[in-house]
């Protein structure tokens, strides 16, 4: 299980960028992180990954806490970042380098294979399109099988179409490993659809400081979302709440930040 | 339908795409066209030799200071009949070659850190910079002093002339590296070391190579400034020889060298380079 316990963030001219955040996700289990720009949630992110660290607060994994970067945790970010000078299957074997050559071999070829990419192993990413490039990043991250793998607008920089086949794809590769050992998926996404497409629960984040303004479990099945006949209500509440979260607060309103009980998101009819 | 089913064949689909389909081979008429712009570019030199030569047989030039372009390669093959082009020429590819992989080994292993830690760069740069503003050639009679009238000081004078622009490019590309990149490397918890091995160094060697191209052309320009401070063979020594002994030919057939020579080693080195950086996806760059 992942914790952020009362999770503060204070950048060096005094901006409190994140604001006792409270949050628990459990093994294997989606969640989207939504907001306004600014909010924080990449930052959140960023210490989560272990790029950065919290001023306050602790973030744990099982229990220890995350000191720093850690091939356990994977990282997807909005553009590829595929190394231009290695050859895609160099790339996706960028992180196992640990390992003999036969054991990486046959690890990158099934990663390879799974995001469909298979005979483009010795391409070099100048000739990838976008979205083979972003798969191919994603290979990159899961080949390590990660436990928990955080994705920062990974799929904003493509086209409508391509955006779809590769969260489908996402969630394929999620769903394709047994029950126990699926990894965690962390989403920061503003794309509100993006979050309830994929997510067991999405947490809406206010800005200035950084705080959690509330937790949604989304009660749709999770085969097909995008065209159950309740999915157009669900993402207008979502979208209202995002709005609350986006609007100043009133004077003497006391945050409500650390809300971790999730309210479900389904219809109320 | 199930969603997994639905995501399998879009996974499907994208697998029978072809790597022919993505990278089409992009050839076709190269050689041709490059051996048209060749044949353009001899057009102003065989132009100007024919007039030289022309010059010479019609008594319009005086030989003496200016000899034509025959009697400067009957120079050359006189030299290569004899073996003193051999004994000349070793020993100036010799210094370079010594000297050049001095500077660069030293070059890259400060351009790296300087550009790699901001400590190190506060500390060794600001020194580094002082000392380029000096005149290599300044330092001739320094080295001659400390290193000896020998080879050690013409192979360190070189070193020091191909140590700086291998060093600032190298130094100043490695600052240049995407961030982004490197905080994949941060994300895979990758050492210093391999920092700089697997990201740094790799993103850096196109103006890497540039440097090296730069660093190369100076080692042969302090070359000959180290061989007419005095040696007894080289290159270098054949143009002060000529001088003391009046024979034009001789200067000018050893600049025909230096030059066939520099050439030839920059173009080593540049097809080398080209190979190291084809990944690069730049405007006109390989493809």
């Amino acid at each position: 299980m992942l914790r952020l316990k009362n999770v503060s963030r204070r950048f060096a001219n005094g901006y409190l960028a994140l604001d006792g955040i409270d949050l628990a996700v459990d093994r294997g289990e989606i969640v989207g992180i939504v907001g306004g720009s600014g909010c924080g949630k990449s930052t959140l992110l960023r210490l989560v990954a272990g790029l950065d660290h919290p001023t306050g607060g602790a973030v744990e994994l099982d229990g220890a806490p995350v000191e720093g970067p850690r091939l356990d945790i994977g990282v997807v970010f909005q553009e590829p970042r595929l190394m231009p000078w290695l050859t895609i299957r160099d790339n996706v074997a960028f992180g196992l380098s640990h390992l003999g050559r036969a054991e990486r071999d046959a690890l990158v070829e099934g990663a390879l294979a799974r995001v469909g990419l298979a005979g483009f192993a010795k391409a070099l990413p100048r000739q990838l399109s976008g979205g083979m490039a972003q798969r191919a990043a994603l290979a990159r991250a899961l080949v390590a099988k990660p436990g928990v793998l955080l994705l920062d607008e990974p799929f904003s920089a493509l086209d409508a179409l391509i955006r779809m086949d590769l969260q489908e794809h996402l969630l394929h590769v999620w769903a394709s490993e047994p029950a126990g050992e699926r990894p965690t998926l962390i989403l920061v996404t503003h794309d509100i659809e993006e979050a309830l497409v994929l997510s067991d629960r999405v947490v809406v984040m206010r800005g200035n400081p950084g705080r959690v303004h509330g937790q949604y479990r989304v009660d749709l099945p999770r085969a097909n979302r995008r065209s159950h006949s309740d999915f157009p209500a669900v993402r207008e509440r979502l979208l209202e709440e995002l709005r609350a979260a986006s609007r100043p607060r009133e004077p003497g309103e006391t945050s409500r930040g650390g809300v971790t009980t999730a309210r479900p998101l389904a219809p109320a009819f | 339908m199930t969603t997994w089913d639905r995501a399998a064949q879009t996974g499907g689909k994208s697998t029978q795409a072809t790597p022919a389909a993505v990278h089409p081979p992009p050839r076709g008429g190269r050689v041709g066209r490059s051996l048209a712009g060749l044949g353009m570019g001899l057009l102003l030199p065989a132009l100007l030799l024919a007039g030289w030569e022309a010059g010479a047989a019609l008594s319009v030039i005086d030989t003496r200071l200016l000899p034509p372009p025959s009697r400067v390669l009957g120079t050359i093959a006189e030299l290569a009949a004899s073996g003193d082009l051999t004994l000349h020429a070793a020993a100036t590819l010799w210094r370079v070659a010594v000297g050049f992989g001095l500077g660069v080994l030293a070059a890259t292993l400060l351009g790296a850190l300087t550009g790699y830690s901001e400590g190190a760069k506060r500390l060794l740069d600001p020194t580094l910079q002082a000392l380029r503003n000096i005149p290599s050639i300044a330092w001739v009679p320094l080295f001659i002093l400390w290193f000896g009238i020998f080879e050690t000081s013409k192979v360190m004078l070189i070193a020091v002339g191909v140590f700086f622009p291998v060093y600032l490019n190298l130094a100043s590309a490695i600052r240049d590296v995407d961030r982004k990149l490197v905080e994949v490397g941060r994300v895979y918890n990758l050492s210093h070391f391999q920092m700089v091995r697997r990201i740094l160094l790799p993103a850096a060697l196109p103006a890497y190579v540039v440097g090296l191209r730069g660093g190369l052309g100076l080692g042969w320009m302090f070359v000959v400034a180290a061989e007419i401070m005095g040696a007894s063979e080289g290159l270098g020594y054949l143009l002060v020889d000529g001088q003391m002994t009046g024979r034009t030919h001789v200067i000018l057939a050893a600049i025909v060298l230096f030059a066939l020579f520099g050439k030839a080693t920059d173009l080593i080195l540049a097809g080398v380079g080209q190979r190291l950086v084809s990944w690069q996806d730049g405007f006109k760059s390989a493809r």
